[in-house]
């Protein structure tokens, strides 16, 4: 067999030789054009080369045909050539993102791609900047093969849910995520502008973090300049309009009208518009709330090197408005940048940089109950915008939370202020032959002031939000952190085969902070100019029953070693010991072990000289790791409770407990098993990831509902959390790629990533076996459950079989109460003759089976072009941004409702009588699959004699269009957005639509 | 060679710091800022401070009485619409199921106040201060006070002493018969009346007077006639309270505690709430459920319609009795004779609502302002009282000439005829007055079901099954399965 395949290997291999051929040529850079100097040349297997002079130019001679000359250089791809003739190249060479020789972080430590063992993938600088993304996550978003992106909202600044790898837990989800070392959970306040490189570790690998490990990792290195490099400059700077990417299609003002007299005449009132006509389509409250909104960015960067030092600078700013609400829903942010890292003593390197971030972002009222766009969708198109006297309309008869969406804009005043600072100091000292020292003091500080202000306003009789008494919520937070690592590197060669390396080392991290806030009332003249607690009166402290302060802290050992063999046999093991705060004294220290093996196929004597097979990796990994991530004080009994009372008229603030506690709680414990190969094909052409994964996390940490005898609903109190469940991730990653080499005229290149994923969760220990969550309608029980033999956060809801078409079939069915012709027919589960609760059952998951990204990339001469899609399929919405009130507006589908036998087996029919149509049930839950293509762009790059006579190196000017369409039978906003709730994700309540965005932007280097 | 030392210097220096932090898992010991509640109760403020805590859940009462008031003939669910709260819904139609969202919250609130009481009761010798017994009187008086709103509504319920339930005692603990809870309920109210004096020093806390008034009405919800007249008539007699002259101001807000006031759970308007936890309210949350519906006009504010009383219970006054239009409102009737009154008609409008107990202008409305009312549940009043103590004589034959003359004493303050009857007349005549005076004021289904006479006037009602409230089947479940379910549910 092995000879059979190294025979068929070796007939592609040309056997021809001619002798004393030429090769000459230029070297460029691929991206920026700039002739390389300082670029190797040589033959394979000859004792012959020559690097490029300054202008990049180089030659050679006494070459045979056949002859394979590598053209090499640090920090880009080598470039491979088999000579034929004597001729003159020009050789583009790529920056080296894909490549084998590629250096990829994996904590406390590098490792060439080549050697890694575990599943981790990279997105390096120029994903950024194609996607011009407001936020890292959305560079992301598609691109990582079992990394999925939700938006919580499309609105400015809001926040974005990473999940590797599925959801593991009902408690935190959340990834690690280290920036340079230092631990930043809020990626709003990185410029993503400052990014080199993004790893996410998806397996075991991150088992060098331990109990922090079991969400995966994801590590992002900013820019560093280059050593021997004249002061460089960059200006990346965009701009442009965003706008809604979805209107729903609800009712004009004589079709409501028509469904509302039917609607009150069904339920044995009067009709409500005797006359029609004349209302036309009256107000279209989606075209009011959403307007065409501006976005600009601006990044600025200079860098360079001497022989002993490297440094980068970077400012940025970004300025976006929200397609509602424009400058009510606003983010800013503001970076300074500074890396420096210099050898001072040869042999020791220190490394140091600092970014101060402000951000602020206003916000409107979104994805809830009584949300603008909610309003929006259920405000009746017979209203007005404003009434005679010029005030805005109220929204009288539409029930209590349904309000004029443009009052509620004007009068929503909510800002954050985020001034952060982060900054790292280390160095690393060659002590021995193969042995190194390194330490690193990372560090954050940030300050996060929120001002909320709610001015007396009258939305209609009834209404919830109407405010009495004008009001304002102040609020002051304190973050400060510090992680300090310290570890040796040991690497060492034993015989000729055989590398060591080993990696001691500890870490200690503490996040300590402080909240503070009050309220206060009664601002004068209801202005927000006046806006301040010194303007209020009876300022209430919203800190009065705890102290509003924490303290976590996390020591950590850890030990990693690695053997290589022959360069082929690849394995590693690492153990680390964590010490949480988050524990009691009976399990504050956790042992967490995991090992990796690695095999490269293609280093084997029967693939080394294969012409198609480049590079053949095998890979498998297995480890536990942990999940500390729950409120802090929760294995002890502490007095943060709410006891308020009045005595004297007056209130009294006393003391009670708060959560309550469980002594005897530890990690989560996650055992993740990995099994994946790495495949390049026919000259690194092709490349090839595939990845089999299962997750078992046990001992999770949740909250789940306790007794009520033990007192945890009391103001203040919780349940305790306990370590309760299990739960399953299975699935299969595979990406594939295709890249032109840099000799073809025209540059193409397409890479498509799938991810299958299957959540089961396998059991839940509280008591009664589920946990419930979310929410749908008003009173409505929770719809979304974790319980065992289900993916976790499945809806749990009646089942519908049609419509009733008359009162025969009424009759024939189970006994379903206030149900006639036209209603939804429930399936009765448990065939007891009566539909209620007891027939509900799983109507649907959030989690989708399967999630790809896809992207191409063409560049001919010197035009550019690159597009982006990903895909969701599989997974179900709920559709809950429907007030259930008798005269609020509906979706057009409400036209197509039962309006006697036959007309419809779907919708039910109108009444504002008794009915159980609205109960949740799978009439519902809709499809929420989707295609989405997140990015386009065509870009143009000037010739380099036109840029010489601007005196710049590169200058590239591109239009791209973000979220240009999304296909999908969801009728909602945005199917891909999500509360990111393990329970309770997928309800959408009127979700904020990511915008669609069109941008003109820049690119120059000087 | 300096450069070497240097080297070596920095090298210690990192090493040495390293050590000193990581040679010591102390680093991960860290002292919560909050205090910790096992080493707490070292002064008088401590004591006090639990107190007040203590105090806190009785504001989670609203419940109770809405419920007490819709699961009787008084109302009906009303609210929005069939489905607006399906847990008030059922109960008003006695179609109640283990699966009750309002009662598992009424069964979480009252525990957490028995437990609050218990953390004070628990650690009752920690420390010694002058005046001591009074704290530990107000905190049992508590104690019977949650529990008692448990029997009446669930029957058997676990029983905690002077220690209170944690995590892990809720697989271990069983139902207690309701006559042994009864039993630590009026020795507690015997503790409490025997520590505490009539007048308190600060309004809204328990006196003499609330905790004998109460032991009074347990001894009557008993049977224990005798000693109830006992406790009772010791409040008439010895206790400062007398019947309010005028029967239309006693519910408007500024004419709380008043001097017939026995016992008040006080509410403020001052601080903000939210439906996320109506519990952590500092307003009677009822009033707002009660209130009109998308209401505008003079001396009301809007409300959800929820608990509106029938035509049947507006019909249960007399002619000329003042308290008619006191307890209900014909809204129809209070548009007609208004200007400017809008409504909207919510679920089974009857067009009347509970007047005592519906939102009024003039507070501050902090937001939300339908959970903010703050207008104090007159828990125990003095008519109370007298119409208690009226039935105890009279039921336990010990002398119908007092029982008539504490009946009258009410007629007469409603503008009505004294009575004069005796004998099992005047049972009926004390029920009727009990319905009427106690009108909206959650009293009306326990009073039915004391007497046995829910079954006739409760459509829906089952004898056997519905005098008691289900567990609900969660808490049954999270208990470890054990504790039987009541009769018929």
């Amino acid at each position: 067999m092995r000879n059979l395949l190294f025979l068929l290997l070796s007939s592609f291999t040309v056997m021809l030789s001619a002798q004393n051929l030429q090769l000459s040529g230029v070297v460029l850079d691929a991206n920026t054009a700039d002739p390389l100097p300082g670029v190797n040349v040589l033959v394979q297997g000859k004792n012959l080369g020559t690097a490029t002079d300054f202008d990049g130019n180089f030659q050679l001679e006494g070459l045979s045909q056949g002859d394979v000359v590598l053209i090499s250089y640090l920090g880009y791809t080598t470039y491979r050539y088999v000579v034929q003739t004597t001729e003159a190249l020009t050789v583009r060479l790529q920056e080296d993102v894909n490549a084998l020789e590629e250096v990829v972080v994996i904590g406390y430590g590098t490792q060439t791609k080549k050697e890694l063992t575990g599943a981790v993938a990279v997105v390096g600088s120029e994903t950024i900047e194609e996607l011009n993304p407001t936020r890292i996550e959305q560079a992301l978003q598609g691109q990582v093969a079992g990394v999925q992106i939700t938006s919580e909202s499309g609105s400015p600044g809001s926040a974005s849910n990473i999940r590797i790898r599925g959801i593991s837990t009902n408690g935190d989800n959340r990834p690690l995520i280290l920036v340079d070392g230092n631990v930043i959970e809020d990626l709003s306040v990185v410029n993503p502008g400052d990014i080199e490189s993004i790893n996410v570790l998806k397996d075991a690998t991150a088992g060098i973090y331990g109990v922090r490990a079991a969400n995966g990792v994801i590590l992002i290195t900013t820019k560093t300049g280059r050593r021997n490099t004249e002061l460089k400059f960059s200006y990346d700077g965009w701009g442009g309009l965003q706008q809604t990417s979805r209107r729903i299609s609800v009712l004009n003002a004589t079709e409501y009208a028509v469904l509302i007299n039917e609607a009150f005449v069904a339920g044995g009132g009067s009709p409500q518009f005797p006359n029609l006509a004349g209302l036309g389509t009256g107000t279209n409250w989606q075209d009011e709330v959403f307007q065409n909104a501006a976005i600009q960015n601006h990044s600025f960067t200079a860098s360079g090197g001497t022989q002993k030092s490297t440094y980068s600078f970077g400012a940025s700013h970004l300025n976006q408005d929200g397609i509602v609400g424009g400058p009510k829903a606003n983010f800013k942010r503001s970076t300074l940048r500074l890396n420096w890292n210099v050898e001072p003593v040869k042999g020791l390197n220190v490394v140091s940089n600092v970014l101060y971030t402000r951000t602020s972002r206003s916000t409107l009222p979104e994805n809830s109950l009584g949300s603008v766009l909610f309003n929006a969708l259920n405000n009746a198109p017979t209203f007005s915008i404003r009434d005679a006297s010029g005030a805005y309309s109220l929204a009288e008869g539409l029930g209590n939370e349904v309000i004029n969406p443009l009052a509620q804009i004007e009068n929503t005043y909510n800002n954050t202020d985020v001034d952060r600072i982060s900054g790292k100091i280390g160095g690393s000292l060659g002590l021995l032959e193969g042995l190194k020292l390194e330490s690193n003091f990372q560090f954050n500080y940030s300050e996060v002031n929120g001002l909320a202000f709610f001015p007396t306003a009258f939305y209609g009789s009834g209404k919830v939000f109407n405010v009495d008494r004008n009001f304002l919520v102040d609020s002051k937070n304190i973050f400060r952190d510090y992680t300090w690592d310290t570890f040796f590197n040991y690497n060492a060669n034993f015989g000729e085969d055989q590398v060591f390396s080993a990696t001691l080392g500890m870490s200690a991290f503490r996040t300590s902070g402080q909240f503070s806030g009050s309220t206060g009332f009664n601002i004068p003249d209801n202005d927000y100019a006046n806006a301040s607690i010194e303007n209020a009166s009876d300022v209430i402290d919203n800190f009065i029953n705890t102290a509003g302060k924490f303290d976590s802290r996390l020591l950590s050992y850890f030990l990693r070693l690695q053997h290589s063999i022959k360069d082929r046999y690849l394995m590693s093991l690492v153990l680390r010991r964590d010490g949480s705060t988050a524990f009691g004294p009976r399990n504050q220290f956790g042992y967490f072990p995991s090992g990796s093996v690695g095999w490269i196929i293609s280093e084997e004597d029967f693939l080394k000289d294969s012409n198609s097979i480049d590079f053949f990796k095998f890979r498998a990994s297995y480890g536990i790791v942990g999940n500390d991530r729950i409120a802090a004080n929760a294995f002890r009994s502490v007095l943060s409770g709410e006891g308020a009372y009045v005595f004297n008229d007056e209130l009294q603030f006393g003391r009670a407990v708060g959560a309550l506690s469980n002594p005897e709680i530890q990690w989560e414990e996650q055992k993740t098993l990995d099994v994946g190969l790495d495949l390049r094909l026919w000259q690194d052409h092709i490349s090839i990831t595939a990845d089999y994964f299962k997750k078992r996390t046990e001992d999770l940490l949740v909250s789940p509902p306790v007794s009520g005898i033990l007192g945890s609903t009391a103001p203040g109190s919780g349940s305790p959390v306990v370590n309760a469940g299990t739960v399953e991730n299975r699935g299969l990653e595979f990406a594939i790629g295709y890249q032109t080499g840099p000799e073809a005229a025209l540059d193409f290149g397409i890479n498509y990533n799938i991810t299958f994923l299957k959540n089961e969760v396998i059991s839940v220990n509280n008591g009664v076996g589920f946990i419930q969550g979310g929410s749908f309608g008003v009173g409505q029980d929770p719809p979304a459950r974790m319980e065992d033999g289900f993916p976790l956060g499945y809806f749990y809801g009646l089942k519908t079989d049609g419509v009733f078409q008359n009162q025969a079939e009424v009759d024939a069915h189970a006994v379903q109460a206030n149900s006639g012709p036209g209603d939804l027919r429930f399936v009765d589960q448990n065939g007891d003759n009566i539909i209620d609760s007891n027939d509900r059952t799983f109507i649907g998951s959030p989690i989708p089976d399967a999630t790809m990204g896809l992207n191409i990339n063409f560049g001919y001469k010197q035009w550019d072009f690159t597009a982006y899609a990903f895909a969701s399929i599989g997974n179900e919405i709920v559709r809950n941004y429907e007030r259930n009130q008798p005269r609020v507006n509906r979706s057009v589908y409400a036209l197509n409702r039962w309006a006697g036998v036959g007309t419809s087996e779907v919708n039910p029919r109108l009444t504002i009588g008794a009915t159980s149509n609205t109960l949740f049930s799978d009439y519902f839950v809709e499809d929420g699959s989707f295609v989405r293509m997140q990015n386009a762009q065509v870009g143009y790059t000037f010739s380099s004699g036109f840029n010489q006579q601007l005196g710049i190196d590169k200058f590239r000017i591109y239009l791209s269009g973000n979220n240009l369409f999304t296909l999908t039978p969801y009728r909602g906003y945005d199917p891909a957005a999500s509360s990111g709730a393990p329970i309770g994700a997928g309800i959408d309540p009127g979700f904020y639509p990511v915008p669609r965005t069109f941008l003109l932007g820049v690119n120059l280097k000087f | 060679m300096k450069k070497k030392l240097y080297l070596h210097g920095l090298i210690a220096a990192i090493l040495m710091l390293t050590v000193s932090i990581s040679c010591s898992d102390d680093f991960v010991n860290v002292d919560s800022f909050d205090e910790d509640s096992e080493n707490y109760f070292n002064s008088q403020e401590d004591y006090e401070k639990a107190l007040i805590a203590a105090y806190d859940m009785l504001q989670s009462t609203y419940i109770n009485v809405m419920l007490g008031e819709i699961a009787s003939d008084n109302t009906l669910a009303g609210g929005e619409s069939a489905t607006d709260v399906p847990g008030i819904q059922e109960i008003d139609n006695m179609q109640h199921t283990p699966v009750n969202q309002q009662l598992r919250d009424m069964w979480g609130w009252m525990y957490a106040g028995v437990n609050r009481t218990n953390y004070i009761l628990e650690f009752k010798d920690k420390t010694d201060f002058p005046g001591k017994e009074v704290i530990l009187a107000e905190a049992t008086f508590l104690r019977a006070y949650y529990y008692f709103e448990l029997v009446k509504w669930f029957g058997d319920v676990p029983l905690a002493v002077d220690k209170r339930l944690l995590f892990g005692d809720q697989d271990v603990v069983d139902r207690n018969p309701a006559a042994e809870v009864l039993d630590q309920i009026e020795a507690d109210l015997v503790f409490a009346s025997e520590n505490l004096n009539y007048t308190a020093a600060e309004t809204g806390r328990v006196t003499k007077g609330a905790a004998l008034a109460l032991l009074g009405k347990v001894r009557v919800y008993r049977g224990k006639y005798q000693e109830a007249a006992q406790a009772l008539e010791e409040v008439i007699n010895n206790g400062p309270y007398a019947l309010f002259e005028d029967y239309s101001l006693l519910f408007e807000n500024d004419h709380e505690n008043t001097v017939e006031s026995v016992f008040e759970v006080q509410y403020t308007d001052v601080e903000g709430a939210g439906f996320g936890c109506l519990q952590c309210s500092e307003g009677n949350v009822a009033v707002g459920f009660n209130g009109i519906r998308n209401y505008s006009g003079p001396l009301f504010e809007s409300g959800f319609s929820f608990n509106v009383p029938t035509a049947e219970a507006y019909a249960a006054f007399e002619d000329g009795d003042a308290r008619r239009d006191v307890a209900i409102l014909d809204i129809e009737a209070w548009a007609a004779a208004n200007e400017d009154v809008a409504y909207v008609e919510g679920y089974e409008h009857t067009g009347y609502y509970n007047r005592k107990y519906i939102a009024r202008q003039g507070d501050l409305n902090t937001g939300d302002a339908n959970l903010t009312n703050p207008n104090n549940y007159r828990a125990i009043r003095f008519a109370d009282v007298l119409l208690l103590a009226a039935e105890a004589l009279n039921s336990g034959g010990i002398d119908d000439s007092r029982a008539l003359n504490y009946l009258n004493q009410v007629r007469v303050r409603a503008g009505l005829a004294p009575a004069a009857v005796s004998g099992s007349a005047l049972t009926d005549a004390i029920f009727k007055e009990r319905r009427v005076e106690l009108m909206g004021e959650g009293h009306r289904f326990f009073d039915l079901v004391r007497t046995g006479r829910a079954a006739s006037v409760i459509p829906g009602f089952q004898s056997g099954k519905h005098e008691l409230f289900p567990i609900p089947s969660i808490e049954i479940e999270l208990a470890g399965n054990r504790w039987s379910q009541n009769p018929g549910y």
